[in-house]
């Protein structure tokens, strides 16, 4: 059994591999070899900076071709984090407007600029801390979790599923409800950090890695 | 608004030893940074800042290791400062587990440093730290500068232009610590905490005189700060994070229970 988080250059991904090896005994690799990848009971899928940058890099590490058919075989559970998540989608408009990987209908917008909150503060984007995760439906990933849990964000654009389906969790910011858990089949999908969200989030993987879809 | 403020606890580690007088006899050593950095997370700390004040060159690599050891067993977003001048400095910091690195010094005599390592490791990592001091007169309009060396340097760069500037370069939150504030346990500056805050998109860490938990709370009301930083005030036992949390949920400000 063998944990594979896939590294296709972008990010760092030591804190996931970490967090994933406090939670389990099986084995966490950190790898971008395909072989390793379609050996792997499980993917994790991480991604941070800038979506184009992450399309590309996917791209470029020959790998995007790889996901997009593990996406579609639905054999493995697969959990996407932060731009991971994003990248599922079918369209971003970040860096002018970026195709993704269009596994789920809908796309990532930015939550604005000059925003500002009902008490009149400045909201600051990049959303960043911990914000409260309401549960649309039950999920295994869940479990443990308590509805309203807060878990660690920074993210500038969001997800807006064109399915409520694909929906497990969402939270409001600068007027809008980001789609923050989503999911289909054998993959789930979150913007915030389970890895860094203390408890609730080393739960959310203790969850991932127990899963059987 | 559900998004909470966060409270920062703060880790001034020299040699492998945090200092600052943790123990209650005020002498400068301290602790284990890995064993304090436990219990803050055990209390519930929003995040943790390590910043390195190690003063020689061949120590750092203490550091390294403390930095691993912390990561491996707090799974709480962990910054980690000092003496950063590479992009190298930063891929070694978040290869040992760091989430974000602050740029200080270095942000001040290159700032095209902060825009390559903006680019290269993402915004989201990037924390440009501010040392300002007033150096207006009193009755005069407010007025911030940029220190180095410990607030012992002027620069002669006005602070709030010079957060603008970190901003356009790509930091991705500002650590602002108030000079004069420093070390005095009489509270932030807040004139300079609510000037910059409002002058910027991304989110600001208030630094700098935190000496009780009003401080806390001014901070973030009057100051509009999204971050409270302290270091003494929680290693002395004075207050732990708990009684921080409350005492600001208590005062309207939403926190993380």
């Amino acid at each position: 059994m063998t944990i594979a988080v896939i590294d296709y250059g972008m990010g760092n991904l030591h804190s996931v591999a970490k967090a994933l090896e406090h939670v389990t005994h099986e084995n966490v690799v950190v790898t971008s070899d395909p072989r390793a990848i379609r050996g792997a009971s499980r993917l994790v899928l991480p991604g941070q900076g800038a979506i184009r940058d992450c399309m590309g890099e996917l791209e470029r590490s020959e790998l995007r071709g790889l996901v997009s058919e593990l996406l579609d075989a639905q054999q493995k559970p697969l959990l996407g984090i932060c731009v991971g998540q994003q990248m599922l989608f079918e369209h971003s408009d970040e860096n002018g407007g970026i195709d993704c990987l269009g596994f789920l209908p809908g796309r990532v917008r930015h939550f604005g600029q000059q925003l500002v909150g009902p008490d009149g503060e400045r909201l600051k984007v990049p959303h960043m801390g911990w914000n409260r995760v309401a549960q649309h439906h039950a999920h295994p990933l869940w479990q443990g979790i308590d509805d309203g849990a807060r878990f660690y964000f920074v993210h500038s654009y969001y997800v807006d599923a064109a399915s409520p389906d694909d929906v497990f969790g969402s939270t409001h910011y600068a007027g809008v409800e980001a789609h923050v858990a989503t999911g289909r089949g054998c993959v789930f999908a979150v913007q915030f950090h389970p890895e860094k969200s203390a408890r609730d989030g080393l739960q959310l993987l203790e969850n991932f890695v127990n899963w059987a879809p | 608004m559900t998004l909470a403020k966060r409270i920062i606890p703060c880790l001034d580690v020299d040699a492998g030893r945090v200092v600052k007088g943790v123990n209650f006899v005020g002498i400068r050593d301290a602790g284990d940074p890995v064993e304090i950095a436990k219990r803050y997370n055990q209390q519930g700390a929003d995040e943790i800042t390590f910043l390195d004040i190690t003063a020689s060159h061949e120590d750092r690599g203490t550091t390294v290791e403390m930095v691993e050891r912390i990561a491996g067993e707090v799974f709480i977003p962990l910054t980690v400062g000092g003496g950063i001048r590479r992009c190298e400095d930063i891929r070694t910091m978040l290869n040992a587990g760091a989430d974000k690195i602050s740029i200080n010094t270095a942000a001040v005599t290159h700032p095209d440093f902060v825009r390559e390592a903006a680019e290269r490791f993402g915004s989201q990592c990037i924390v440009v730290a501010i040392d300002a001091k007033r150096v207006s007169a009193e009755g005069e309009p407010p007025r911030w500068e940029i220190f180095t060396h410990g607030g012992r340097r002027p620069t002669g760069l006005d602070a709030v232009e010079w957060a603008r500037k970190m901003v356009d370069y790509g930091a991705g939150e500002l650590l602002l610590t108030s000079m004069d504030r420093d070390g005095t346990k009489v509270g932030f500056d807040l004139g300079v905490t609510r000037a910059i805050s409002d002058a910027v998109e991304v989110p600001v860490i208030a630094s700098g005189g935190v000496g009780n938990l009003d401080h806390l709370v001014a901070g973030v009301k009057e100051g509009g700060a999204d971050a409270v930083l302290a270091a003494s005030i929680f290693h002395f036992g004075e207050y732990t994070i708990p009684d921080a949390k409350r005492y600001m949920a208590e005062h309207g400000i939403e926190m993380r229970l």
